[in-house]
């Protein structure tokens, strides 16, 4: 996020979009339904008409997949009624000719014909956009879980800049993580191209400063495997040893079938996690971690704070922390890896080493966290980024993009969308969910939630088990019949093993970021004969 | 900007702040059972009263400061009118936690039947830590003698997470406030065809029925113990646990979270007040999502596959299997024939430690994870 949720309570205008924020981050919710309740207006693009969108001014009932469609047309139509930030765009950016000439090709009619929302509204939600400043835009992997998902996450930064809403309080563009320390996890460079602190592993000057700190002779130059890539490459044997710690990958990808497969393909697979679960089924080795709680450390949330964890019980058995099993391995390579605590390991390589982290010290993060960039320890944190319109790269670049459609989309054989995502009682494959009292008994199945129109057309009641098939797979769930869901749309999650949606996701990947098309692929569903479960 | 006296110190306030805003930002206490900071004013309780040189007692909660107002937040005749509206509170249900006092009248026939309920008749599970409870201790605030013509009712426990016992609520409203104007979820509102103020569910007549989101706000803000987490129900006592504060483990907000550990063991979680980002709040996972650690399902020891089935090992020999392994494939295929996940969800220094062993040890740079979903 560019921005801080202390900011939603004050923030006078949100446009949220692909964003299910009330089931997926209930709490960032809260501040949102505080500020429309004191008056701020609120613009809520999703296909569905979730919880949030009855606190909505405007809900953008876009059809799966549009969105940039509808970022374009949106920005048509600042230009041509001349709405935009002037001064910003002149001050700040630079390529808004590129940008001008291709969303002219989205007059409001174009992009309503994509979207499926009527022009009128889109020249409408235009004009509000342009009418308050600064503008707050949220949203989550609606936005980057499709085949466009790069250019979807362009389109909304072309759009802030365009109205002007970047580098102010209030405003900016504001991805909601998924995940408690997925922001962590890419700080820490637990990414094939980048060290620590997001330096290149191709820039031969980070190379040289890491390869001095961590006492080692050389460090490898070339960018490395994403994990679509890594799983593809177990099967053509180009990767033989795949290590997978705290994730279920065979629960989590899209195409269960094809990623078990690539699974069993894998020579020697290390697993370590807190439990056995789908994935652990192909380990050569588990190594048994101790979990949240159990250990001392931080986690980065979305706001890129950083903030404190604390050991409250002991691991079970011989658990321990990861960070120690990482250690002792790197013992048998013969190197001795100093520190031997998180605290240890933050405070004396991760701080020192990223320059964005170099204030953070856990002294200082006994109660608040702290937000990066906190390069020294007397700086207080950044709030928000670009203050004044100051981008990392000196001039904010507009990259115009052209809509794509999702790479499968419905024909005669799989004539329903199916979309994806994440449910409020439960976190993505339940294996921690399904194991605390109650979260199971407020949802103890997974549904397929379709339209009240498709199921009146087709005689399913709500309740009543269907099948629904996709070229990939095929599962026996209840259907939920609601008003969320528009026709034609089936909305499941991945919750449940044995009718997880990923049984029938696309794996098709963004071509940039290898994101995998969750939100959109083409399924079938049939009532079922008989009440039986099972595939 | 105007200002007023509050114990005779000359204080500056904000036009429209109300005395106990100002109060609570000079760290005088007034004790309040209905005020829930952050959310509107309701006046119900009417304990929070202080006495003003010209209005006599006025309650501090919903008075707006005025220019030249003389307060004064103690003294016998505060502290007589307080204890008098907290002694209303007690006798208005089952709250004979013992602290009766000497009263000929004793425990109304209310109260002594509330206490016969159905799993009422159990001490008060907030016993200790309750508001109420502390002030009717600090005033010496004595029972009985009031009218209780409300319905009996036996506790609703008919759902996973929220015990709500009405013959210990007080009709704050708190819990209204939370889930109406902090989580904004509008599940429950006070009702009064209960015969006086309580809070119940908008829709339906259990808490699964209605909209609301077991998010647990309701619990934190109840004052006594009329709203339960009924995972924590009686296995801890205020002064048995130490309170941990840690970050919650689910989404990308970060909520800080206090842990209730008692024995080495997490019996509660509540959220902190006050503290970013979440200032106090959590939802359903953040609060309930807690014991999986304890799951006897745990990994508790290292194993090998071999002959297909899993053999539990020592560290020792995990470990050095794992790296003999490693070392035969790197020095047949190179290091690019090693790839590994980091977890999204584990500590930074996991995260840390993990890409720095693939690059520095194993000199690769296939290290990923779910970044991007």
């Amino acid at each position: 996020m560019t921005n801080s949720f202390g900011e939603f309570g004050q923030a006078k205008m949100f446009f949220v979009i692909g964003s299910n924020m009330t089931e997926a981050h209930p709490v960032a919710a809260t501040f949102v339904k505080n500020a429309v309740e004191k008056g701020a207006s609120l613009i809520v693009a999703d296909p569905r008409r979730h919880k949030l969108a009855a606190f909505a001014d405007i809900h953008l009932g876009l059809a799966v997949g549009s969105d940039i469609a509808l970022l374009n047309g949106l920005m048509h139509v600042l230009i041509k009624e001349e709405l935009y930030d002037k001064s910003f765009v002149e001050n700040h950016t630079e390529d808004f000719q590129k940008l001008r000439t291709l969303v002219e090709k989205y007059p409001p009619e174009r992009a309503g014909a994509i979207s499926g929302i009527e022009p009128e509204l889109i020249v409408e939600t235009a004009r509000r956009l342009a009418r308050v400043k600064p503008v707050m835009i949220c949203y989550t992997l609606g936005i980057t879980e499709h085949t466009c998902g790069r250019n979807n996450v362009v389109s909304v930064a072309n759009l802030q800049m365009l109205l002007g809403n970047m580098g102010v309080a209030c405003g900016g563009v504001n991805p909601l993580r998924g995940q408690n320390n997925v922001q962590g996890a890419c700080d820490m460079g637990a990414l094939p191209n980048v060290y620590p602190g997001y330096q290149a592993v191709t820039d031969p000057k980070a190379r040289e400063k890491f390869q001095a700190f961590w006492g080692v002779d050389s460090l490898p130059q070339e960018i490395g495997l994403m994990i679509p890539e890594m799983m593809e490459g177990l099967e053509e044997k180009k990767v033989r040893a795949f290590y997978i710690f705290g994730e279920n990958l065979a629960n989590t990808e899209p195409d269960i079938a094809k990623v078990e497969k690539e699974l069993a393909a894998a020579e020697f697979l290390i697993c370590q996690d807190i439990f056995f679960n789908e994935t652990t089924r192909f380990a050569d080795v588990v190594f048994p971690a101790a979990a949240w709680s159990e250990n001392d450390g931080t986690f980065t949330n979305s706001e890129r704070r950083v903030s404190r964890v604390r050991t409250a019980s002991l691991p079970p058995g011989e658990a321990r922390p990861n960070w120690w099993i990482f250690r002792e391995i790197a013992r048998r390579f013969g190197q001795e890896w100093e520190f031997a605590s998180a605290r240890e390991i933050w405070d004396n390589e991760i701080s020192v080493l990223a320059p964005n982290l170099g204030g953070i010290k856990y002294g200082r993060i006994e109660g608040d966290g702290l937000q990066w960039p906190c390069p020294s320890t007397d700086h207080p944190g950044t709030g928000f980024l670009h203050n004044g319109g100051a981008f990392a790269r000196g001039k904010g670049q507009f990259l115009p993009v052209d809509w794509t459609p999702p790479a499968e989309v419905p024909d005669a054989d799989y004539p329903f969308v199916l979309s994806t995502g994440r449910r409020l009682y439960h976190y993505h494959t339940r294996t921690q969910t399904g194991r605390c009292e109650g979260l199971n008994d407020l949802l103890s199945e997974e549904t397929a939630d379709i339209s009240p129109r498709d199921a009146a057309r087709m005689s399913i009641a709500d309740g009543e088990y269907i099948r629904v098939s996709s070229r990939r797979g095929k599962v026996t769930v209840r259907a939920r019949v609601t008003e969320e869901v528009p026709e034609g749309l089936v909305w499941m999650a991945f919750h449940f093993r044995e009718n997880n949606a990923n049984w029938l996701a696309n794996p098709a990947f963004d071509p940039v970021t290898l994101t995998a098309e969750y939100k959109a692929c083409a399924v079938n569903i049939e009532k079922q004969v008989c009440e039986c479960q099972g595939n | 900007m105007p200002f007023l006296s509050i114990n005779t110190h000359r204080t500056f306030f904000e036009p429209g702040q109300t005395i106990l805003e100002i109060c609570d930002a000079l760290s005088i206490r007034i004790p309040t059972l209905c005020h829930l900071k952050g959310t509107s004013a309701s006046g119900v309780c009417g304990v929070c009263l202080v006495a003003e040189k010209e209005r006599g007692m006025i309650r501090a909660c919903d008075a707006a400061a005025r220019e030249g107002m003389d307060i004064r937040t103690d003294g016998f005749d505060v502290r007589a009118a307080r204890k008098k509206a907290i002694e209303a509170l007690v006798a208005t249900g089952n709250h004979n936690c013992g602290v009766s006092g000497g009263m000929t009248s004793g425990f109304t026939d209310f109260q002594m039947d509330a206490g016969r309920m159905e799993s009422s008749f159990d001490l008060c599970p907030v016993w200790g830590d309750c508001r109420l409870q502390d002030l009717v201790y600090e005033y010496q605030a004595q029972a009985g003698g009031f009218d209780t013509a409300w319905k009996k009712e036996v506790p609703d426990v008919g759902n996973p997470m929220i015990v709500r016992d009405f013959s210990r609520c007080i009709g704050c409203g708190r819990c209204v406030k939370a889930c109406n104007e902090i989580q904004v979820n509008r599940a429950i509102d006070m009702d009064k065809s209960w015969g006086r103020d309580v809070a119940t569910t908008v829709k339906g007549s259990s808490l699964t029925d209605s909209d609301c989101v077991f998010c647990g706000e309701c619990i934190q803000a109840c004052p006594v113990g009329a709203l339960v987490d009924k995972k924590a129900k009686n296995l801890w006592r205020p002064w048995e646990v130490e309170k941990v504060r840690t970050t919650c483990p689910y989404c990308g907000v970060g909520c800080q979270q206090e842990l209730h550990v008692k024995d080495g063991k997490i019996v509660k979680v509540a959220g902190v007040e006050d503290a970013a980002p979440n200032k106090g709040r959590l939802c359903v996972k953040g609060r309930f999502g807690y014991d999986f650690i304890y799951s006897d399902e745990r990994i508790k020891m290292p194993v090998i596959r071999e002959n297909g089935e899993f053999r539990e090992v020592s560290w020792e020999q995990a470990l050095d299997y794992t790296a003999d392994r490693l070392k035969q494939i790197i020095k047949a295929s190179g290091p690019d024939a090693v790839a590994g996940v980091s977890c999204a969800r584990s500590i930074n220094e996991d995260s840390y430690q993990m890409q720095k062993l693939f690059r520095a040890v194993f000199k690769t740079n296939n290290i990923d994870h779910c970044a991007r979903t």
